[in-house]
This record gives C-alpha cells, sequence and structure tokens, in this order.
C-alpha cells in the first residue's frame, strides 16, 4: 500500500542538489517528484523515483546522507479542491497528523504523497474508505 | 608618570640583582610546598645555585598538568590558615587550575594592577568600570582591588547587559573600563543603535582590553568606535590574573613586570631560549608571591620580546602582542577551552558523525564561532528531529562554553578528510 521514498540531507551550499541529482542521472534514475524543504542552515530533498532501492545504494556509496521509508500515495481526480478536502478529512477523522505531504499531476489525476504520525492507522483509513492507492508497481507504469 | 619610578625604570643590572635575589627566596619559599620540596630534593636544587637571574634556566619547568596533578593544595607554600583567597580555572578537561593567595599576594596583586592603570594615565578621579564577570573570573576581582588601590570610583558592574552597562556609563560619568575587545566593538553598536554618541556623550577616554587575542586593526577600531585610547593588557589566573603585562601609552608592546615575573621566551620544542626577539613561548616564574610560587610555569602563549628601550623610561622588558599558543586552547570571548571539550558533546550523540571542523572568523567586528558537524548514518528524514537534535547540541555547548556556538550540522563525508592529525580548528582572526 505504500511506495518508497528517498530522503536527502542537503546542505545548505552551492551545488548540493546539483550533486545529488547529478548521481542519479549518471545511474539513469528516473525522478517522479521531488520536493525540498529547508531552514536557514540544511535541506531535506524528498523524492519518488523509478528505482528507489538502486538510487538508494547509489546515493549511500557516494557518502550522501540518505534515507529511505515509506510514504503513501493517493491519486484524486484532478484540480478538484473538494475530493482534496475528502482526503484530509478521512485522515483527520481517522485522529491522523500529516508530517508532510507534496503532490504531483499524472493523467489526468492528482497524486497525493504524504507521511502521517501513524502509518498503521493510515492503512486503515486507506482501505476502509477504499482511497485509490498508488503501488511502485503503478508508478513504474507512469 | 610612574605608580613606583624606582621600580619602573630601575636600571637593568640593578633589576636583574633584585630578580636573582627575588628568585633565591623563591626557591626558598617554594621549597616549603609538598610538590616542589619533593621535586627540589630529586634534582638537588638550593638558592644557592641562583647566582645570576640567567641561573633560572637550571631549575625545572611547571606546567598546567603539574597543576592538575597537585589539586587542589598541593603546590601551596604556606599553612592554608595564611591563605585568604583561591581562583580556579573553569576545568571542563580535568581537574580545574587551582592558585591560592595570602593576603601579602592580594596586596603585591592589587599593587600589580595599579601600576599598570596609572601607566595608562587612570589616576584616583577616574571612574572605572568593569565589565568583567566576578567570582573565580581573575578580571573581575584583580582589577577591583587594583582600580581600589589606584583610588578610582570602581563600577563593579560585571558582565552582560549592555544597556545597563551603557546607563552606568552615561549616570555615573564612567570615564574607564575594563572590557574584553569582542564586547567592547558590541558596546559600542548599542550606543549607537541608542542614539549615543561615545565620544560626545560619554565621559569615557580609556579602556583596558584584554583576555582575548586581537589585532592591532581591530584595536584602533574599537578606539575610533568608542572615542578612547585603548590598552593591551595580558594575565593569566596562574600569574595571579591581569597585570602581568600591559601596554604603556606607547602602545607598542606590554612591559612585563619583571620585579614580579622572571620571564623567559622558549622554543616550545626544544625548551632551549630562543635569540631575543623571536617567537617562542614564554616561561614566566614568580618571583613575588608567598603561597603559591610557580617556577618556569609555560604559559603555553607565544610572543616575541621587542628589542630596544622604550621611549616611556621604563625598563622592565616589552613583549609583542600575543600571537597564538603552542597548544591548542582557544580564547574566545574572554574564555579559555580546547577543541576536546566540543568534541566530546559532539560525540555524545549518536545522530553526529566523528568529523567535525571548528572555524573561528571576525564577523562584523565580533569573534564568532562554527563548528560543523557532520552526521551520521543514522540521518532518518525527520525534520523535527534534526531541529531538535541541533538545538540540543547547541545547548549543551553553551553550557559548556558559556558562549553560543553557531552550528551547522552537514552531510556525511562533506568535511575535508585529513591525512594524518585531522585538522580541527580553523582560526581565520587577524591577530597581526
Amino acid at each position: 500500500m505504500t511506495i518508497n521514498q528517498i530522503s536527502v540531507f542537503l546542505e545548505n551550499k552551492y551545488g548540493t542538489l546539483n550533486q545529488v541529482l547529478g548521481l542519479l542521472a549518471g545511474a539513469e534514475i528516473g525522478v517522479i517528484a521531488a520536493t525540498v524543504a529547508d531552514t536557514q542552515e540544511f535541506g531535506i530533498m524528498r523524492l519518488i523515483v523509478s528505482e528507489p532501492r538502486r538510487a538508494y545504494a547509489v546515493l549511500k556509496e557516494n557518502n550522501v546522507s540518505v534515507h529511505l521509508n515509506d510514504v503513501f500515495a493517493i491519486a484524486l481526480d484532478r484540480n478538484c479542491a473538494g475530493t482534496f478536502r475528502d482526503t484530509t478529512e478521512l485522515l483527520t477523522k481517522g485522529g491522523l497528523n500529516i508530517e508532510y505531504m507534496y503532490s504531483f499531476a499524472c493523467g489526468g489525476k492528482l497524486v497525493l504523497v504524504l507521511r502521517t504520525n501513524n502509518t498503521e492507522g493510515t492503512r486503515d483509513v486507506v482501505r476502509r474508505n477504499g482511497l485509490n492507492y498508488l503501488t511502485e508497481n503503478d508508478l513504474s507504469k507512469l | 608618570m610612574y605608580w613606583q619610578k624606582e621600580l619602573e625604570t630601575m636600571q637593568r643590572p640593578e633589576l636583574e640583582k633584585l630578580q636573582a635575589e627575588r628568585l633565591r627566596e623563591t626557591i626558598k619559599q617554594a621549597s616549603h610546598s609538598p610538590y616542589y620540596k619533593k621535586l627540589f630534593a630529586e634534582k638537588g636544587i638550593s638558592p644557592d645555585m641562583i647566582k645570576s637571574v640567567d641561573d633560572v634556566r637550571k631549575l625545572p619547568f611547571t606546567t598546567k598538568e603539574d597543576l592538575r596533578n597537585n589539586y587542589p593544595f598541593g603546590m601551596v607554600a604556606v599553612p592554608l590558615e595564611k591563605c585568604v583567597r583561591l581562583h580556579s580555572s573553569s576545568g571542563t578537561t580535568g581537574n580545574p587550575t587551582v592558585i591560592v593567595h595570602s593576603q601579602k599576594d592580594l596586596d603585591q596583586w592589587a599593587n600589580q594592577v595599579a601600576r599598570c592603570m596609572y601607566m595608562v594615565g587612570l589616576r584616583d578621579t577616574d571612574v572605572f568600570q568593569n565589565t568583567s564577570g566576578y567570582g573565580m573570573f581573575t578580571g573581575g576581582l584583580g582589577f577591583q582591588y587594583g582600580a581600589e588601590r589606584l583610588g578610582a570610583l570602581t563600577v563593579p558592574a560585571a558582565a552582560g547587559n549592555s544597556k545597563r552597562q551603557i546607563k552606568f556609563i552615561k549616570d555615573f560619568g564612567t570615564t574607564c573600563l575594563h572590557i574584553i575587545p569582542s564586547y567592547a566593538s558590541r558596546l559600542a553598536e548599542v550606543m549607537y543603535e541608542e542614539g549615543i554618541d561615545p565620544a560626545k556623550d560619554t565621559k569615557l577616554h580609556t579602556i583596558c582590553m584584554g583576555a582575548e587575542p586581537h589585532s592591532e586593526e581591530q584595536r584602533r577600531r574599537i578606539e575610533k568606535m568608542l572615542g578612547v585610547k585603548a590598552y593591551n593588557c595580558f594575565g593569566m589566573s596562574e600569574m595571579n590574573g591581569p597585570g602581568v603585562a600591559f601596554e604603556c601609552p606607547e602602545q607598542n608592546g606590554l612591559h612585563i613586570w619583571e620585579d614580579y615575573v622572571i620571564a623567559e621566551i622558549v622554543n616550545p620544542e626544544t625548551l632551549e631560549p630562543v635569540p631575543d626577539g623571536e617567537i617562542g613561548e614564554l616561561v614566566l616564574t614568580t618571583i613575588n608571591r608567598e603561597a603559591m610560587p610557580l617556577i618556569r610555569y609555560r604559559t603555553r602563549d607565544l610572543t616575541r620580546f621587542l628589542p630596544g628601550e622604550c621611549p616611556c623610561g621604563r625598563t622592565h622588558r616589552r613583549v609583542a602582542r600575543f600571537q597564538g599558543r603552542s597548544d591548542d586552547m582557544i580564547i574566545l570571548k574572554g574564555v579559555n577551552f580546547f577543541p576536546i571539550q566540543i568534541e566530546k558533546i559532539l560525540m555524545g550523540h549518536k545522530e553526529l558523525g566523528g568529523n567535525y571542523l571548528i572555524t573561528i572568523e571576525t564577523v562584523d567586528n565580533n569573534d564568532e564561532i562554527l563548528i560543523e558537524v557532520e552526521l551520521s548514518d543514522l540521518f532518518t528524514d525527520d525534520y523535527a528531529e534534526l531541529q531538535k537534535l541541533s538545538r540540543d547540541v547547541t545547548r549543551e555547548l553553551k553550557d559548556e562554553l558559556l558562549f553560543t556556538p553557531r552550528l551547522k550540522l552537514v552531510a556525511k563525508g562533506s568535511l575535508q578528510v585529513s591525512e594524518g592529525k585531522a585538522v580541527r580548528v580553523k582560526d581565520l582572526r587577524k591577530l597581526i
């Protein structure tokens, strides 16, 4: 039900993002979605990629501070604030907090990538409400 | 002109004779302490082996390590009931170093500081405000008693609270500050922010500046900012504290009071004297202290003797502005610390890796410290956790160092890995 996300620690320094992407490009790994959150001192880049495990290995080998974790990718009807709201409402009613979220558009759908404070609880909500979640397999077909 | 004309302008042969005499007395006195008693017996040292002051070279060195090993009273040469005060270093890297004073020692010290202050033109008509921390830090009480001996009106304001400092300066008509250079710049800035022109709106004319290395350029800038003359002072708790060496109105080198100490400059590797004028480690022997005499104490401070006579007429030799340390001690914001203290804290967090770099530089007239540390393999993508880590480590560092350093978490492998001895400290301050 979840997909793998790559998180990379980025120093707030000239060229670091470029360097990380260069490593992925060199390994011919596709980037499906990316977001960067930053403070004054450092940033974290989160990536959905075509081959997360290989991407993780490549970055690790090159001494990048990288972490692999599970996130949910939920597809919604595109351009519809209502369905977006419906989804967050379901999570809220399930007593869940969203730690972070980003989105990308794909084939007429809006895909929400999100991580909550409780992965098991989120699985429950997704299952019980029949939310349209994407798997690694789905992503590889994009 | 002079606080003690006879002593300050004594001809060299006479002064050296006085030193030799006092050194003989010091050896006699030191042998009452358990440490020196044993050492002198082992090495066959007695006062009569001192024929001239140069014979000081026949004596063994004393190090900070010796002080620590004999903590707290192993080097005290008088009964403790004759002692009236002790000062101690922070001692975060092991036992602290403790210096114990008799009443006579304190009187001598006060005289030494008064002499320095008189030398730079301060009189009993001055209002002296001390921005040093009081307590164990010798810059507080040391200057306090010296200024009282001089007869100045003293304002023991102690450290921090710039607005209050400025109010005192204005209300009490403070004419002289004892202040560390980075705080002098800061205080001037606060005055400007409050619309106060120190040159016009205050009576400040002199500052005594020490406890932190600073460059000539920085001194001139501070003088200009505050509209004062700034004099470099040098001291260390092992040698009482402030007053060991001080600039005269020539502002060209610091006179070491040679009726108080015998000063040598040695090569820190070979421990042989360096040729006059060359840089080496300052080694000091107290010759005017009874409770805790120190023989050939290795200060670890690097400097050189300035050749030639000083136009001020004082015959006591001058040393140049201090140029660093022969160990890795860092002096910042009046606080002394070793990189190992920082390392211990960093290594206490499993989220942090083994590589770190301490950079010290002057930013906007302030000496700043930046600590970069690599993350370990345990990076977890949790933003809040990273920020908490950063906050926690910063707080621990502050508790240890007494000031807040800038901490920067960096990616694993991003700090230069050096061959051999790792470079952990980059000091970019311009001191010369």
